[in-house]
This record gives structure tokens, C-alpha cells and sequence, in this order.
């Protein structure tokens, strides 16, 4: 049998130390009328049969890979360093179990604690967790957490323009919170009308249009009203631009995916979480500090768990355990192999291109830049149907952004084009030929 | 394992050195407005060769599958077949997007179809959802499952969640999370859950208030709830569901469909029965499934057959998406691979080998240790490490480090006094497991002839015990919050 290294003669043994005769024998607990039921599974492939298999079906996706690509909206074609898979995929990071054996997990928790003071240094935060789900259920999970500070406060607010799935994710996880209630705004956060019944003030850094708003005065409305500030962050955009912590949040969360992890269909993504020292306690997720040892040793330790459902069970602030702590390597290795210097750089690839690509779809018959300020990403209005060019051109393995009536009917004529550092001049050329050409 | 201390990145940063080698801008520039633009970037700054022996070296002070025995009960650390790591990395799965539309993503769309086909097959439900990325996250969706469920009949006065003390900790924090008030039910002398107790809790009007029962089977005890069917009847005439947490279904693949003997939805840990890796942390796919009254509820998109092609589509009266997109289908891929690989048979061999292996370690671990529970175990058993005066099973586990072993999972569950629970999985072989047992008598009589060696331990690691109430006390939780 695949897998398993127990032979005939091993279980022979062993069934003879346990006193049983057979190994069915040691089933006898299970309700017989349902032992052993016949399962109807396709039959056992050979590994090169497998993969024959799985690289036949992984071949039919249409991808970053195959084509000229153009589309963000919550998941980035970003370059990746070799290292980084490389690193993180060594067999004694891959296939450890979450650190709680602390004297023989060191290297997965100091990974977790440089990955804590470099996602800090980038999102300007003090204290970070561990990772959550991806930044949807981050941000929902920070929601909670400013309801919990703030319990007799009801209301939510959140950006009309936050991005769709993020909001349909909130929706969920606060269903069973009757007491709050989510209300959207349109535009500035600084203009937002808040009181002293709002428990949080949602902001979306950009938003899902790709509009970059003001998050400093958003920050002081919240302040003001007594609420919290929490941004939910692109951590790319942060390398060039004002860091959200700087901007006055309280909770910041951001999709790590961009940070040196592939866009994998969807997952597994990164949640970053990150708080204030005097918020910290009250943050769900994994948090990694340092200890010592009795001869003065340094060492890391998972720390402040006494807010955690091992230790609290229905007490505690979260459910959380798993996490997605392989892409937080991933993340950590990559922060570290672009350095300062690599996340300006690629940053402001994205951000000239972005502009370039900007430029030339705005001067075309038909098309209109919506956005005032952005960073990789834009909205365009269109000319003829948003949908009908982006199949048009993706059967052509031009990829051109995303038509954001696949979330709104009532949208069809705007589409959002994303333009990273990935993109050559040659391929945001030929986009604007192609959309001029589609409009036809 | 490597003990020498190793620097933090920051302390290796050098200005001037960089690993990235990025393209040059090919493009007009255009310049970025004072008012937005941030002015310092404290990210490390180091070379590649520096970086590529720091993260080795780093890896290099970690127990992991791959370097040792790593029996942590309730965990399932089998080995995660390097097959799965090659069909995951395929750059059309890598590179393909979330949005890109039904037409242009058939392969990842199939691959999530024929899953979730396999799966539901595994635990007898009708359907099954992929989108929970762990098994917690499974839970929260399972007991939003039944909420929904109750809300949609207009029975909203169902308000507690029946949970055995023997449970896991994030059934509980999830429950509390959906809304409901946790009911604990005691576990019997025989470790199973306490019907006398069940009977009580769902007698006369208390019962109307219940909304269901998260029932883990094999509990975290290794034993298997004899009386799940008698569990599952009462339950479900007080009107309340039955969640199933998969967290050990190792030991019933093949075995036992949990829907056959009344679970009505249940999550199942990819990353641990369908051996995809644990990265430390995660991450995780925590696949929900239910039966025919609850898969409406599911959350998702679900992938669905939309005439010859593969489609996505959100279940009738969904608890909504409990995360962007679909699930972290890079784990998928590896159980896909897996389940391929191993066929009908394969699976029940699992279950086979993983029980055969816990029950053979069971016996010679108990001519050392007591038992609380001594009946036939499942996949891992729960042994006390109190083997002499002031030895405690943090002293064993810390004696098993030296031996080079990862410790098995210590003081947990919480109903056995100073536990020490042991699951070697299938995938390990009969030579392991006696010089694990080895190790363990051996202990057992160091801790009567030197117990002040075990306190010591370990000793063989780059740290010893660290204090964990003092990095509590004056957290230190970057490089830059050093004060």
C-alpha cells in the first residue's frame, strides 16, 4: 500500500503483542451494520499516472503564466524571488506542526517573530499576529475585536467601494452579533458621520476601485467619535506610500498573498493582523515573543495565549488555531529577500507602469480613468459591456482586468485594470491597442 | 538539530546589499504626489547567499516529519508524501486567478469538483463545501450551519450548543462565536460521552433550547463513542443537529461514514487525515460536509456540473462565504493527489495501520504508564506521565526531546490528569515505534533513579525551558520593540 511502511509480517507481529487475532478484530467498537462500508472512489493511480493527470487538468487554466495579465481585484501577480519557495519549502519548515513544543520549533518561531517586526515596519504597526485565513476573515475578526472594546457601541462602517468578498465574509461572521449593525459610506472616511454609537470606522486602503482616499483625517473622524480606525491595507502599496499605522489606525489587516505567495486559484492566502501594544491583548491569532532560558539563552515563545481557545475555550477572542503559517514564511523570507530597496523598487514598478497604462487606456475613443488617486490598480469605464471585452480578449490570452458587473449587474460598463511590476511596456501597449480594438 | 544561536535578519542587514534583482523601468515615470508618499522603510537589506543560510539555519532548529517520530495525538502527523508537494506546484495552478472567469479556469474548477466528489463519498454526505481554510474554521461554519437551519424553520429559541468536556477547545470558541451558549457534558467512566447527562440536558424544555451537539468520534481519548447512534437519536429528537468534528478521522477512513451513523455536518482536516503538510502552523482546509436537511446551508461557492462545464454556485440558503474565493486550493491539490493515489482500499489500509499502530504503541507504553481509559484505542491513546514523585509529564516530554523525538501531545484533554496522548499514524513503521516505546520505558525509570536529570531537560536543543510567564508579563514582540 502506498505510504505505509508496516508489512505482513510487522502486523503479524504487532497483532500478536496486542492479543487480537485479525485487524478487523480492533474495529469491534464500530457499529456493525455500518463497518467497512463499500466506497465508490475512482481507481488507484501510479505517481506518473497521477501526475500525468493533474498537470493535464492544471494545463487548462487560463493564467499569469499563459497570457498578458491584467487582473487584481484581491489577488496579485507579483514576482516571487527563487529563494523564497526554496527556503520555505525545506521539509523541516513544511512539515512541522505549529511551534508548541518551543525547544524544537525555534526556527518556525523566530521566522514568525521576523516576520512580526518586518510586517510591522511595513504596515507601521507595533504589534502583529501570526496570520489569519486571508484578509477577509482577518477583517471581520478585527471588526470583533473593536466591537469588543467598544460593546455598547452598535454600529459598524464600511466603505461602500470595500471590496465585495470582503464584505460578504463580514456579513457572515457577524450574522450571529444581532446587536451590530453595518452600515456603508460613500467616498472620504474623513466625512463619514460618526458618533459615539459607532464602534468602528472601516477603511479600505485602497479601496476595491483602486481609489486611494484619506485615511489620516478618516483616522481622526473615528478618534473624534471615540471609535477605532482600522484600515484594511494593499502591504505592496505601503513600501512607497504612508503606512496605515502612520495614518492613524488602530487595527490594520492586509492581504500578505502579494508579499511572495502565488495567486493558487484563490488559496491559501495571508491575513495580516496587526494592533497597538495597548490594543494587543485583546488581538485574536498566534503571537510569537521573545523568552530566555535559565542559563540566559535567548529563545522564542508563543506568547499572550491566555487569549486563545486552547487555553480560554469558549472564553476566548477567537476560535483561530490552524492558521496559514507556511505562506507567513513565505511572506517572511520574501520581506527579507526584496529588502528595503526590492520593495521600493518593485513598488514603484508598479506604480509608474500602473500610471503609464492609465494614461494611454484614458486618451482612448470611448474610455474613461475614474480614480484620482491609485497605486497599481484603476477603474475604467467602457464603452461597449466590461464583461463582453475581458472574454473577448482573455480567449486572445489578454487578460485585461476585472468587469465589475461579476459582483454588480448594475455595473457593466467599468472595469478594473491592474498593472504590476510583471507587466512590460510591450504588454501594457497591447492592452490599449486591444480595448481600443474591442470597442468596436 | 543546530544549536548554535542564530542572528535575527535585522542583524544581518547590511545598507547597499539587496537578493532581488528587479527589472529596470521600461516605462515613462510618473511622480508620486508629497502628500501620500511615505518617507522611511525600516526592511532588512542582506544578500542571498546570507539569506539562503539563515533560513536553513533556521530550519535546521526545528523537529518536522521529515527529520523525526513526531507522535502529537489529535494532530495526525503522518508523512506528506513529496508527490503531493510536485503536483501542487504546477504553474497552471500557481498561476491561476480567482476571477478569471468560469470559461478560463476548467482545470482548477475540475480539480475542486472531483474533490469535493471524493470526499462527500468519504463521510456519506449528499454534499460538500471546500471553502473553510481550517478546521476551526470548519467548526464555525458547521455550527452557522445550524443556526441558519433553526433560524430558517423559525426556531430561534435554540440557543445552546452541547459540547463533551473531552473536546477540543475551538468547539466550544467556536460555538461562542456563532452565537450560542456553550453546554459542557461530562465524559462516563468509560470515557464516553455521559448519556445520563445528555439525556438531562435534552429532557422537557431544556431541550427546546438546544440547538445541537459537536461530537469528535474518535473523541480525544482514542476511543470511539460506542453510543453515537443512541447519541445522534436523542439529539435529534429534542429537535437539536449533530456536528461531526473530523479532527480523527484518521482512524475511519474506509471504516466508518460519519453520515451512516447520524452526523448531519462535519469538517474534515485535509491537513491532517489527507496528508497535506502543516507548515507550522498552517495552512489548512477544513472541508465541511452535510447531509441532505443541511446542504442548502453550506457556505461557498460550491462547484457544480453547468452542462458540460464546470460552474460556481453559492447553495440555496448559504450561510454566505466564510472567505474570499473558494478555499486555499494549494491544499487541495495535495490531498487530490493523495486520495488518487490511494483509492478505496488505500484509504481503508489508513485506517487500518493508523489503529494497528496506536494499539501496538498502547501495549508497550501501559507496562510503564497508566491509563486512565485502558479500553482498545482507536488511532492514538492518552497515557499520564506521573511516573514517580515530582516527575510531571512535561518532564517526560521534555526527556523524549533529548531522545529525539518530537513530544507527543501533553496536558490535553483536559479530563486526564497530567495526559500525554500519543498518535503515530499510519505511515510509520514498527522499528520507530519500539525505539519510541524504547525511550519511553527508559524514561520512566530515569525519572525514579534521576529525576533531576528530567528536570533539566532539555539539554540537547539551542534553548532549554524558556520562561514563558516572564515573556507574558513584558512582552518583546518585534526586533524594533526592544526597549
Amino acid at each position: 500500500m502506498p505510504f505505509i511502511a508496516n508489512t505482513d509480517k510487522d502486523r503479524e507481529e504487532m497483532l500478536k503483542t496486542i492479543g487480537v487475532k485479525s485487524v478487523d478484530d480492533l474495529f469491534a467498537d464500530i457499529p456493525a451494520a455500518h463497518r467497512f462500508p463499500k466506497l465508490n472512489l475512482p481507481k488507484p493511480l501510479s505517481e506518473p499516472e497521477v501526475l500525468k493527470e493533474v498537470e493535464a487538468m492544471a494545463a487548462k487554466n487560463l493564467t499569469a503564466n499563459n497570457s498578458a495579465w491584467f487582473l487584481g481585484a484581491g489577488a496579485y501577480d507579483h514576482f516571487i524571488p527563487a529563494i523564497v519557495p526554496q527556503m520555505a519549502g525545506r521539509g523541516e519548515f513544511l512539515t512541522a506542526y505549529t511551534p508548541y513544543e518551543p525547544e524544537v520549533s525555534q526556527g518556525t518561531l523566530q521566522a514568525i517573530f521576523e516576520y512580526e517586526s518586518m510586517a510591522g515596519e511595513l504596515l507601521g504597526v507595533e504589534v502583529m499576529n501570526a496570520s489569519h485565513y486571508d484578509v477577509a476573515t482577518a477583517l471581520a475578526e478585527a471588526v470583533i475585536m473593536a466591537h469588543r472594546v467598544g460593546p455598547s457601541r452598535p454600529r459598524v462602517l464600511i466603505p461602500a467601494a470595500l471590496h465585495p468578498e470582503y464584505k460578504a465574509v463580514l456579513a457572515t461572521y457577524l450574522a450571529p452579533i444581532s446587536s451590530l449593525k453595518v452600515e456603508e459610506y460613500e467616498g472620504e472616511p474623513g466625512k463619514a458621520k460618526l458618533g459615539d454609537d459607532v464602534a468602528c470606522l472601516v477603511m479600505a486602503y485602497p479601496e476595491f476601485t483602486g481609489e486611494i482616499r484619506d485615511i489620516g483625517a478618516g483616522s481622526e473622524n473615528a478618534h473624534k467619535a471615540g471609535a477605532l480606525a482600522i484600515v484594511q491595507a494593499d502591504p505592496m502599496m505601503c513600501a512607497i506610500l504612508k503606512s496605515p499605522g502612520e495614518l492613524g489606525a488602530d487595527i490594520v489587516v492586509a492581504e500578505g498573498q502579494s508579499l511572495g505567495n502565488p495567486m493558487n486559484y484563490g488559496g491559501p492566502f495571508l491575513g495580516m493582523m496587526g494592533t497597538s501594544e495597548k490594543l494587543m491583548r485583546r488581538m485574536p491569532g498566534r503571537i510569537v515573543g521573545e523568552a530566555y532560558d535559565h542559563e540566559g539563552r535567548k529563545g522564542y515563545v508563543l506568547t499572550l495565549s491566555a487569549r486563545e481557545q486552547h487555553i480560554r475555550r469558549e472564553k476566548a477572542v477567537s476560535n483561530i488555531c490552524s492558521n496559514e503559517g507556511l505562506t507567513m514564511l513565505q511572506t517572511c523570507i520574501y520581506l527579507a529577500a526584496m529588502g528595503r530597496q526590492g520593495m521600493q523598487a518593485a513598488a514603484e514598478l508598479c506604480w509608474n507602469k500602473a500610471h503609464y497604462a492609465a494614461s494611454l487606456i484614458g486618451k482612448l475613443p470611448g474610455y474613461a480613468v475614474q480614480n484620482k488617486n491609485f497605486f497599481e490598480e484603476f477603474t475604467v469605464k467602457t464603452p461597449v459591456a466590461a464583461e463582453k471585452i475581458a472574454t473577448k480578449l482573455s480567449r486572445k490570452g489578454i487578460v485585461p482586468g476585472f468587469p465589475v458587473s461579476r459582483y454588480d449587474k448594475k455595473r457593466p460598463d467599468e472595469l478594473i485594470v491592474c498593472v504590476t511590476e510583471m507587466r512590460s511596456k510591450d504588454e501594457i501597449e497591447l492592452l490599449a491597442s486591444s480595448l481600443k480594438e474591442a470597442a468596436k | 538539530m543546530n544549536i548554535r544561536p542564530e542572528a535575527n535578519i535585522y542583524d544581518l542587514s547590511k545598507p547597499g546589499r539587496t537578493t532581488a534583482v528587479l527589472p529596470a523601468l521600461d516605462t515613462p515615470k510618473t511622480a508620486i504626489p508629497a502628500k501620500l508618499r511615505r518617507e522611511n522603510l525600516n526592511l532588512p537589506e542582506i544578500d542571498e547567499e546570507t539569506l539562503a543560510r539563515h533560513f536553513t539555519r533556521l530550519s535546521q532548529k526545528n523537529y518536522s516529519v521529515d527529520s523525526c517520530f513526531y507522535p502529537l495525538g489529535s494532530c495526525t502527523m503522518k508523512y506528506n508524501p513529496k508527490v503531493n508537494e510536485v503536483a501542487a506546484a504546477q504553474p497552471g495552478w500557481l498561476g491561476a486567478h480567482p476571477l478569471a472567469g468560469e470559461e478560463f479556469c476548467q482545470g482548477s474548477l475540475e480539480l475542486i469538483y472531483k474533490l469535493q466528489d471524493m470526499l462527500a463519498k468519504i463521510g456519506g454526505f449528499s454534499a460538500c463545501s471546500l471553502q473553510p481554510a481550517a478546521g476551526a474554521h470548519g467548526e464555525l461554519s458547521g455550527v452557522l450551519m445550524i443556526r441558519a437551519y433553526h433560524v430558517s424553520r423559525g426556531d430561534t429559541k435554540r440557543t445552546k450548543m452541547l459540547i463533551p468536556d473531552s473536546a477540543h477547545g475551538t468547539n466550544p470558541a467556536s460555538s461562542a462565536m456563532a452565537g450560542f451558549t456553550v453546554v459542557t457534558i461530562p465524559s462516563d467512566s468509560d470515557g464516553g460521552v455521559d448519556m445520563k447527562a445528555l439525556k438531562e440536558a435534552l429532557a422537557g424544555d431544556a431541550g427546546k433550547e438546544v440547538a445541537g451537539l459537536m461530537i469528535t468520534n474518535p473523541n480525544t481519548l482514542g476511543l470511539f463513542e460506542k453510543n453515537i447512534e443512541e447519541i445522534a437519536k436523542l439529539v435529534h429528537e429534542a429537535g437539536g443537529l449533530v456536528y461531526g468534528d473530523g479532527a480523527n478521522l484518521n482512524a475511519l477512513t474506509g471504516v466508518l461514514r460519519p453520515a451512516d451513523v447520524g452526523i448531519d455536518v462535519m469538517h474534515f482536516n485535509l491537513h491532517k487525515t489527507f496528508s497535506t503538510p502543516h507548515g507550522g502552523g498552517g495552512p489548512g482546509s477544513g472541508m465541511i460536509g452535510a447531509n441532505k436537511k443541511l446542504q442548502d446551508f453550506l457556505p461557498g461557492p460550491i462547484v457544480v456540473m453547468k452542462g458540460e462545464r464546470y460552474g460556481l454556485e453559492q447553495p440555496a440558503k448559504s450561510i454566505g462565504h466564510v472567505k474570499a474565493f473558494y478555499g486555499n486550493f494549494g491544499v487541495m491539490t495535495r490531498a487530490y493527489t493523495y486520495l488518487r493515489m490511494l483509492g478505496a482500499a488505500g484509504l481503508r489500509a489508513v485506517a487500518e495501520n493508523a489503529v494497528l499502530n496506536a494499539n501496538y504503541m498502547k501495549v508497550l507504553i501501559e507496562k510503564n504508564y497508566t491509563l486512565k481509559y485502558p479500553r482498545r484505542c482507536m488511532h492514538e491513546f492518552v497515557a499520564s506521565g506521573d511516573v514517580a514523585e515530582g516527575i510531571k509529564t512535561i518532564d517526560i516530554a521534555k526527556g523524549l526531546i533529548d531522545a529525539g523525538f518530537h513530544p507527543p501531545t501533553i496536558y490535553f484533554p483536559l479530563i486526564v490528569n497530567e495526559a500525554i496522548m500519543i498518535e503515530p499514524t499510519e505511515t510509520e513503521s514498527k522499528e520507530t515505534m519500539d525505539e519510541f516505546a524504547d525511550a519511553m520505558a527508559k524514561l520512566a525509570a530515569e525519572a525514579k533513579s534521576n529525576p533531576a536529570a528530567l528536570h533539566a531537560a532539555p539539554v540537547t536543543t539551542p534553548v532549554g525551558r524558556l520562561d514563558e510567564v516572564a515573556a507574558a508579563r513584558q512582552p518583546v514582540l518585534s526586533y524594533t520593540g526592544r526597549k
